[in-house]
């Protein structure tokens, strides 16, 4: 302790210290509050994506086969079919999609050929034949019926299970109980079904990348470009002032606003082109990838252009000056110099700015997403839909289970966040460490 | 500053420009007539004429904010990329006004090159630090040879020639600044500016970079911008003491330092003023 012998000062530093504590104490909670937020949200999550769940079957995979159905051929597995559903009902899948490519399963060879010479034939006379996976799963919905009755949350499942194994046993004698992670492969690799035991999120993983890669490549570059121009070019004027103020009013617009911006201009006025029939391809309007990705990239530019200018402000005058120094033009100063620098500041800000665009919903409900699609994107013209959206589509149904592949599927979602962002993160660590 | 000074010599005096300084024996490298500087409404240099000799080591010396460093920067336009930066006058390079209309800033910064009063080496390394100026100005010659160069005459090819490809900025502060001068001789310049190249160097790295300076002009032009009036005492051939924007005297170093023929000269290097 060393007194204070200047009787002109009072430090009262203890009080003082103790203030500081106090303070520190509130910022550390602060962290803490935020942390216990985000475990709880992910055991949530994590709570409805795997457990218990009670399956019932129609008729037992074991009645139908003595092996196990996954084992069998194409031709045994037609068979059950061939001995399960109605012939009008094969009919139907046949036409759609027929199952061997040289010979018929349900439709006698005359009936085939006069359907097939109609002005509209239906498309199973033109396609290929069906995948021994794709008839598996007809067996499986429609000969087996398996349903869910009854889905459990994973921790019910851990401490609770030998009780529900129980009371199920009493209540549905004819069903199993099944552990199951709502998230496999199967989910992955399948696409939109009305039975959640069978959807899959293929159709909206990709969307969700062909979306996010477009918009990267249209935003990314006009972005950089802005705030390149904006910073580096444009002088103080009331003109570039305007400019630079509605750009940061801009990054702060709700984002429905530019769904109905997109839907407006996009969708609609442009709607020849993003539709693709100026290529004589594509879909009939113009709710496609490439309006979802022009109205994304709309929404994302503010926020590239601001973090890239900000970051281009951080570059030091010193290094500007250097580069003049030597002779340099602006754009050899630019582009050696403080495009290096700035760039992974501009990374960062691009990061930011693509996670928020791939968990956005609203924009791309309204420029026309579709919520049930099971036809995976081919193109820049193909009918889209994308993750958050599918997320909505089924936590917004009734049946419990729907809620679990909900929570499946936005554990990919945060996936695909974190891969991509890793390797943002990555790249922008190369850009540091070669300064 | 002390405000009562100016009443025994008013600032609007002619500045006292000796003959032999402005006539020489040699050519002159640069020749600034009549050059204002304004920032907006401020006028930071107030028509200034300065002849600048080749091969010399010119001085200017002045308290902070006489527009010194200004002045020096007309000498290569690097005030143009300041915003809001007017020049009037002329400065003549070789006979040509750099800042005549037809002239390309960029042509003037390559023969009139500068460094800076904080060393600034590219976030690169030392050998690109070097090479580039002399590479985007379509250098034909041998790279190696070039850089290996630059770096001899900074007087820092021994401390880096093993370490060519580490960062600029692992160097201390004097050999960043040496590097940021060898970055400036790669272009094989005519005239070196320098503000204040060693103010934030200690005593032993300030002496290198004064002895330097002293082996640079038998092939350089140097205008020095500095604080410290030994140092431009000891390096330069020539000083100029600029005072809020205006010439009070420009002579050679010696005459300067030992028979001003202005009180303020005197003031100020005696250190009666600030």
């Amino acid at each position: 302790m060393i007194p204070e012998t200047n009787t002109n000062f009072n430090p009262r530093l203890a009080a003082r210290q103790r203030l500081g504590n106090i303070w520190q104490g509130v910022f550390l909670s602060s962290t803490i509050i935020a942390l216990i937020f985000l475990i709880v949200l992910m055991l949530n999550i994590i709570n409805s994506a795997f457990g218990l769940v009670v399956l019932e079957n129609s008729i037992a995979p074991s009645e139908l086969s003595e092996q196990p159905l996954e084992s069998l051929d194409k031709a045994a597995l037609v068979d059950i079919l061939i001995d399960n559903i109605s012939r009008n009902a094969g009919r139907k899948l046949e036409r759609d999609q027929r199952f061997f490519a040289d010979s018929l399963a349900f439709e006698g060879q005359d009936k085939w050929d006069e359907v097939c010479l109609r002005d509209e034939p239906p498309s199973g006379c033109s396609g290929a034949a069906r995948s021994t996976s794709d008839v598996l799963v007809l067996v499986y919905e429609r000969v087996v019926e398996q349903q869910v009755i009854e889905t459990y949350p994973l921790w019910q499942s851990l401490t609770q299970g030998n009780e529900i194994r129980a009371q199920v046993a009493e209540e549905f004698p004819t069903a199993t109980v099944e552990f199951w992670s709502w998230l496999d492969r199967n989910f992955i690799t399948s696409p939109m079904s009305s039975d959640a035991s069978l959807a899959g999120v293929r159709t909206a993983i990709l969307g969700s990348l062909w979306v996010i890669v477009l918009t990267i490549i249209i935003a990314f570059p006009i972005g950089v470009g802005a705030a390149i121009y904006l910073q580096e070019y444009a002088t103080d004027s009331v003109l570039s002032r305007i400019i630079q103020t509605n750009i940061d009013n801009l990054a702060g617009v709700p984002s429905i606003l530019y769904g109905m911006l997109g839907l407006a201009i996009f969708a609609r006025t442009l709607g020849y082109f993003t539709s693709g029939q100026f290529l004589g391809v594509g879909a009939e309007n113009g709710r496609t990838i490439i309006s979802a990705a022009l109205t994304m990239s709309l929404l994302i530019l503010p926020l590239i252009i601001i973090n890239a200018q900000e970051a281009l402000r951080a570059v030091p005058n010193s290094l500007r000056n250097a580069a003049y120094g030597v002779g340099a033009t602006r754009w050899q100063m630019i582009w050696s110099h403080v495009l290096p620098y700035a760039m992974p500041g501009i990374l960062t800000g691009t990061i930011l700015a693509v996670s928020r665009a791939i968990g956005e919903t609203a924009p791309l409900l309204v420029v026309g997403a579709a919520t049930f699609l099971t036809s995976d994107p081919t193109g820049l013209f193909s009918k889209f839909t994308v993750m958050p959206i599918q997320i909505f589509n089924w936590t917004s149904r009734p049946q419990a289970e729907f809620r679990n592949i909900a929570a499946a599927a936005i554990l990919v979602l945060l996936i695909i966040l974190l891969t991509l962002n890793t390797t943002a993160v990555l790249l922008r660590n190369r850009f540091s460490s070669r300064r | 500053m002390v405000a009562n000074k100016t009443a025994e010599r008013p600032l609007t005096a002619k500045p006292v420009v000796s003959e032999r300084a402005s006539s020489g024996t040699g050519n002159l490298a640069l020749d600034a007539r009549d050059v204002h500087v304004f920032y907006g409404d401020f006028e930071a240099v107030k028509g200034i004429s300065l002849p600048v000799h080749e091969k010399e080591i010119t001085a200017l010396i002045g308290p902070s904010g006489c527009g010194k460093s200004t002045l020096l920067r007309c000498f290569n336009r690097m005030n143009d990329v300041v915003s809001g930066v007017r020049i009037e006058g002329q400065i003549l390079y070789k006979g040509q006004d750099i800042y005549a209309s037809q002239v390309d800033p960029v042509a003037v910064r390559r023969r009139i090159g500068m460094v800076f009063q904080k060393a600034n080496p590219f976030p690169k390394s030392i050998y690109k630090n070097v090479a580039w100026g002399a590479k985007i100005n379509g250098f034909k010659g041998d790279m190696d040879a070039l850089v290996e160069k630059s770096l001899r005459q900074a007087a820092l090819w021994d401390e880096v020639k093993d370490k060519l490809h580490q960062s600029g900025l692992s160097l201390s502060g004097g050999q960043q600044q040496r590097l940021c001068i060898a970055r400036t001789l790669a272009i094989e310049p005519d005239v070196i500016l320098m503000d204040e190249p060693a103010s934030a160097l200690d005593p032993i790295a300030t002496s290198k970079i004064e002895e330097l300076m002293l082996e640079l002009k038998e092939n350089y032009t140097i205008v020095v911008v500095t604080h410290n009036m030994q140092q431009a005492a000891r390096v330069s051939d020539r000083t100029a003491l600029l005072w809020l924007g205006e010439l009070v005297e420009y002579n050679d170093t010696q005459t300067i330092f030992t028979n001003p023929s202005q009180q303020k000269t005197e003031d100020y290097i005696t250190g009666r003023h600030g």
